[in-house]
This record gives C-alpha cells, structure tokens and sequence, in this order.
C-alpha cells in the first residue's frame, strides 16, 4: 500500500522534506516509525504526535490501507 | 452604551444582533500573554465589546517586538505590555472594562484569576506556562482557546470545552527541553502570530454567540508559506484528564518548570559531596538503612516523611541531599523544589557511592 507522509514543524526540519510516499506492507504505527527513525535519524531525538487520516492514533494502531500520515510536533511559540 | 453606532456593522448580521451583543458585553475573557498572540486576540476582542478583558503579563515591550506586536508602539518600549495593552485598548474601545495583572501567571494566582472569567486564551511563549493554563483549565473548568507558533506554521484549537479533549490528551508530556526552540531563537514572520491570534479570537466569539462550530476536539495546523490548512481530530482522554482533577488540592505545589525541564535535576558525584563546605546533608532513606554516613553529619528524614518535616531544613544554605543509590533523593528534590528551595543537589550513586569513596580514599 502507498502511504503519504507529512511533516510539519521542526520534524520537517528534521526530514528536510515536507512530505514524502512510502510503498509498505500492512504495519502498525510503531512499525512505521521505526522505518521513519532508521531514514531520519533525527526523529530518534524528536517529540511528536502521528495522525492517519487526520486522526490522531496511539503507536499500536494498524495501518491497513492507503492513507496520509501526519507527524505533529507541539509548538511552544506565541 | 450606544451599540448601534460602535458595533452597527456586527449587530446587523442576524447571526448576532442586539442579543449577540448584549451577551458578548456580558462576557468576560482572560488573555495569558500580550505578546505576538495576544495582541491580535486583544484587539479584536476590545474592538468587538468583549464587556470584561483581563491581560496577564509580566514582560515589558522591546523594540524587537514592535514587527508583530501590533498594539504597542516606540514610546511603549520598556514599558509592562499588560499596562501598555490597556493604554491602546481602551483608546480602542472605551465603553469596556479592563483588567490588567502585570505579573507572571503561577500556580498562586492562576485558580483565582482563572475562576473569575469564563474563556481563557493562551497566547504564552513557553511550555511550562501552556501546562499551567491547561491544567487550571482543567480544575476551574474553563474552556481553553489556544494558539502557538512555529517559524512559519501555527496550531490552533479549543481545549476543555463540552466536556472534549485537553491540551494533555494531545501532547500528555513535555517535549524535553531545549528541542523546540522560541521565536527569540529561531525568528518569527510578524503576520503569522497576527493570523493565529485571530483564529483564536474567532473561537473566542463563537463561544460566546453560540454560532457556527467551534474548533473543540481538532487541532488545526496552518502553513503559511504553503497556504495550507489540515485539521485532525483529537480524542478526549479520560485517564489524563483524571490526573489532572486528583492534584487539584496540590494544584499550588505543582513546579511546571521542573515539569518541563526547565529546571534541571542538579546531580552531584560523591567526591564533590565531600568537598561542599557550609552545606546541609540530608539522607532520606528509612533508619535501618545501611552503611550510615556519619562522617557528613546528615540530618535524617525518610522521603515518605519529608514535606512534613521541612522546618527541618534551611532555605539559605545548599543542601545536598542522598539516599542508598539516587533515585529516592532525585524525588526528594522534586518536592523541595515545589516548596521553594532552589538550592539543592543530590548525590549519584547515593550512600553506597558515598561510602565507596570514602573506603577508597582511607586506603
């Protein structure tokens, strides 16, 4: 399945990329970011929130279609 | 008050008409911070006839502010933002009434202030301070409208309100400190905290009018240089909220800074220990703990017993506090800490470190 992947903020930073696809099989959400964390060392140091189809999910949530993925790191600035 | 000439071109949407404004007069909205967010959020709320305005800040106005801060203006330099704020404001809008609290927000004043509006908006720089707000939020039951920034982009959402989700059951910890940095390090566009703070106030009106939908339970991301708007939907998470009401009888010992970082666990190895001079020792492990350290002299509390023993120890001098291998006296200096003693270490490796130190020297 193909998946989208958003970064936003600092993670975007973190990736140089603000999105990017990814051709994988069924996974969890943890088994995502695992491949994410090997490609973008930096997101080992980084804090952040993940959303599939913009809905915020926990770690062990399945991804079993298509879907856009969502890195969201908290912003402190105001 | 003459509505029909101030507010004519609200009053006439049907969505709000004279009812609408008799409820937004009747409102009252405390903003957490006049910087880049609180001045869009300010204005627009004064302008509209928000009936009762309170500001909190501590911080003065510098002229690097002055590309965002859209209320103040170069005679205002150095001046507390809270006053200054109201000087603009009440230029703006006379016919309000405004409050202004020209200190830091802490867990002291944040239940009172906080009980006495009924909308809060967080418009803060830091961390610690968007943690405070949720959680009085949380106690109070207030509806949280928030905002924050980063280079580019912005977030926006609605907290605590119709019993939906908290700014914790989004982000329940900290990030840990010094991996997001500030506008003041990192720089910010002056437009950005103008069109964040105005989707705050937007909420903030909604709320009051009872019209459209508010943005509770969604987070939304704005990108500026993209001009692109997602939103995703946030679940409300009984278990964080929970934590939350349980502290509330402690809520004004709670050390936010330490929470997040801020303030960093100051650890000290056994040599160094031995070296402080003019120091309290403290061992906090229970009396039939061994070895004893008699040779520092420590004054003898178990953790279990200490916040009912702090007459014990002094304020003024350092004190070094250990217990059998440093996890006991890393809690012991959390709680120190939430009674105001800030000069304060403990030893790694506890009394067995301690110990071996010693043995080690003497051979």
């Amino acid at each position: 399945m193909q998946l989208t992947i958003k970064y936003f903020g600092m993670i975007a930073e973190a990736t140089t990329m603000p999105e990017e696809q990814l051709q994988i099989e069924h996974c969890s959400v943890s088994e995502l970011l695992e491949k994410l964390k090997i490609a973008h060392p930096k997101l080992n140091h980084m804090d952040f929130k993940v959303a599939v189809d913009q809905q915020l999910v926990q770690e062990n949530y399945t991804i079993t279609k298509e879907a856009e993925i969502a890195l969201l790191p908290p912003f402190a600035g105001g | 008050m003459d509505f029909n000439s101030r507010y004519h071109r609200q009053i006439i949407l049907p969505e709000i008409g004279e009812e609408g404004q008799k409820k937004l007069n009747a409102a009252k909205v405390l903003v957490i911070g006049a910087g880049g967010l609180g001045c869009p959020v300010l204005q627009y709320l004064s302008g509209a006839g928000i009936g009762t305005i309170g500001i909190i800040d501590f911080d003065v106005v510098e002229t690097s502010n002055l590309h965002r801060q859209v209320l103040y203006g170069k005679n205002d330099v150095g001046t507390n933002k809270a006053l200054a704020a109201k000087k603009r404001l009440s230029d703006l809008n006379p016919d309000i009434v405004i409050n202004v609290y020209p200190e830091k927000l802490t867990v002291k004043n944040a239940l009172t202030l906080f009980a006495d509006h009924d909308i809060i908006v967080d418009g803060s720089d830091n961390f610690s301070t968007r943690y405070l707000v949720n959680d009085a939020c949380i106690i109070t039951g207030k509806p949280l409208v928030y905002g924050a920034i980063f280079k580019y982009q912005g977030q926006v959402s609605v907290f605590n309100y119709n019993n939906g989700p908290s700014y914790r059951c989004l982000f329940p910890e900290p990030p840990s400190a010094g991996t997001v940095p500030s506008c003041s390090e990192i720089g910010v566009i002056g437009v950005l905290p103008g069109i964040i703070g105005s989707f705050q106030a937007n909420e903030v009106l909604k709320m009051i009018l009872g019209i459209g939908e508010v943005l509770d339970g969604k987070l939304m991301m704005y990108d500026s240089l993209s001009t692109q708007f997602s939103t995703f939907s946030i679940q409300r998470v009984a278990s964080q909220i929970e934590s939350v009401l349980a502290t509330a009888p402690r809520f004004e010992k709670n050390n936010y800074d330490l929470f997040c970082g801020v303030e960093y666990i100051q650890e000290i190895s056994a040599e160094e220990a031995y070296q402080k001079e003019d120091v309290q020792y403290l061992d906090v492990r229970e009396p039939h703990e061994y070895p004893k350290v008699d040779s520092l002299s420590p004054i003898l509390i178990p953790l279990g017993t200490l916040e009912n023993e702090l007459h014990q120890l002094s304020k003024e001098k350092e004190l070094i506090v250990f217990c059998q291998s440093g996890i006991r006296s890393k809690k012991a200096l959390q709680i120190l800490s939430q009674y105001g003693y800030t000069r304060i270490a403990h030893v790694k490796g506890g009394a067995i470190a301690l110990n071996e130190f010693q043995t080690t020297k003497i051979e």
